[in-house]
């Protein structure tokens, strides 16, 4: 099977790969990539673990193939960070022991902030609707949800 | 499995038209790769859409009505606030659908063409009236939605032939839709039951209707019946009742772990007496 050469921009930096056309973005950017942030929970779109951003829209990465991303904009956890500074959701995530195992975290981290970035002060049901194709099967969500409340009022204040 | 990613939806048409394997069409992709990765659906030729001009535009037509391209996907018409105003049952069918991340990439006519029963855009789509446009390696042609599924998982496009556009009417004066689905939880489900209503109104009189039914019958379907029995009425008691009744005839729907086929005859007439009375209160100036 001929591989497809793809030309990208990945959290800011320009990237290359060549991929099959059924290998899906997800595999792209944690195999050729070795970018392991975004994780592989149900491969289907429904658990939002894969979470990432393309030309500043939130999709699920296993739903779009890496073929797709030519001269695409695309944002993972690993662009969020500054280096070792967390951003105000990374670290009122620590606060607030919004995760346990983890794996859904980076999705979660990376819809709100989309969340954010559209609308800076969403209440709670608002929220929680975004972030109903995020599962978390630990947390029971309360702390996810106070942790993005409260980050974001931090965020309005420091703006 | 081949990626093609043609220019032109004559060349898109051209490729389908002489592969002799399995083909899919690729705009949003939420359908066509979760069957691709459960090994459901392995297209020989994927031909992705995305890369011809127009198919993420949202344009007014002179007319008053709105031209779609194929690509566009669920939350850019939530975000278009004209189109919204005109059409906010069409627009809430199709919002309804998957996550904040599906809604990045799904589309109307992906909806419309997976052919699922339960499909929530499509009702909306048919009590609106809305057209495709057709191309195929023989030119074009126009097709109402409603004619567009024919059982579950098929369509009355021919081989070779892909859904080029959408053409939503004019809204006009006096107007309203709505549409609602029943499901087991809040959010992230599938429809039970949808019904979308779209109706104008002459002062209190119905003067117009077109009644829309999903997840009770091996299709998406228009209920003619249904329609009829609010056309000349003020939407009272007796019509409410008997667009419900109709609406209950319309059902032929699968006794599933969702629900039973008692249950969904019962929940199509209610949810088709909600819906009507939105799209009248709508018609009457609501903005909700």
């Amino acid at each position: 099977m001929s591989k497809v050469h793809v030309t990208t921009t990945v959290n800011g930096d320009q990237a290359e790969f060549l991929c099959e056309p059924r290998e899906t973005l997800l595999d792209c950017l944690r195999d050729k990539l070795h970018l392991t942030g975004s994780k592989e929970g149900c491969g289907t779109g429904d658990c939002g673990a894969c979470s990432v951003t393309v030309d500043d829209r939130l999709v699920c990465s296993c739903l779009m193939l890496g073929v797709e991303a030519e001269g695409k904009e695309i944002k993972t956890i690993e662009g969020m960070a500054d280096g070792e500074n967390l951003r105000p959701l990374q670290a009122k995530f620590i606060e607030h022991a919004a995760l346990q195992c983890g794996v859904c975290t980076p999705g979660i981290l990376v819809a709100s902030e989309a969340l954010l970035k559209k609308n800076p002060d969403p209440t709670e049901e608002e929220l929680r609707y975004w972030l109903a194709g995020n599962l978390c099967r630990c947390t029971g969500y309360d702390k996810i949800i106070r942790a993005v409340m409260d980050a974001a009022a931090e965020m309005r204040e420091t703006s | 499995m081949r990626f093609h990613s043609p220019a032109s939806f004559e060349d898109a048409a051209n490729i389908a038209a002489s592969a002799t394997g399995v083909t899919r069409f690729l705009a949003g992709g939420t359908d066509v790769l979760v069957q691709l990765r459960a090994d459901i659906v392995e297209p020989d030729d994927l031909i992705d859409v995305k890369q011809i001009a127009g198919v993420k535009d949202i344009t007014r037509r002179s007319d008053g009505g709105w031209d779609l391209g194929v690509a566009v996907a669920g939350a850019e018409m939530t975000e278009h606030a004209a189109l919204m105003a005109d059409w906010p049952g069409l627009v809430e069918g199709m919002g309804l659908i998957g996550s904040t991340q599906v809604q990045g990439r799904a589309t109307l006519v992906g909806n419309l063409c997976n052919a699922s029963p339960a499909g929530d855009a499509s009702p909306g789509m048919m009590a609106a009236g809305v057209t495709v446009t057709v191309t195929g390696p023989n030119g074009t042609r126009e097709v109402a939605v409603e004619d567009v599924p024919t059982a579950p998982g098929r369509t009355s496009l021919e081989k070779g032939e892909v859904v080029s556009a959408v053409h939503i009417p004019a809204r006009g004066a006096n107007g309203g839709d709505a549409y609602l689905r029943f499901i087991p939880r809040t959010e992230m489900d599938i429809a039970v039951v949808g019904c979308g209503v779209n109706l104008r109104l002459d002062g209190d009189i119905v003067t117009e209707a077109r009644v829309a039914l999903g997840a009770v019958a091996p299709t998406a379907r228009l209920v003619q019946d249904a329609a009829d029995a609010i056309i000349g009425t003020t939407l009272d008691d007796a019509a409410l009742d008997a667009l419900a009744a109709a609406a209950e005839a319309a059902c032929m729907p699968i006794d599933d772990k969702r629900g039973t086929i008692e249950f969904r005859t019962d929940v199509a007439g209610v949810l088709a007496k909600r819906a009507a009375k939105i799209a009248y209160a709508r018609a009457k100036g609501d903005t909700k």
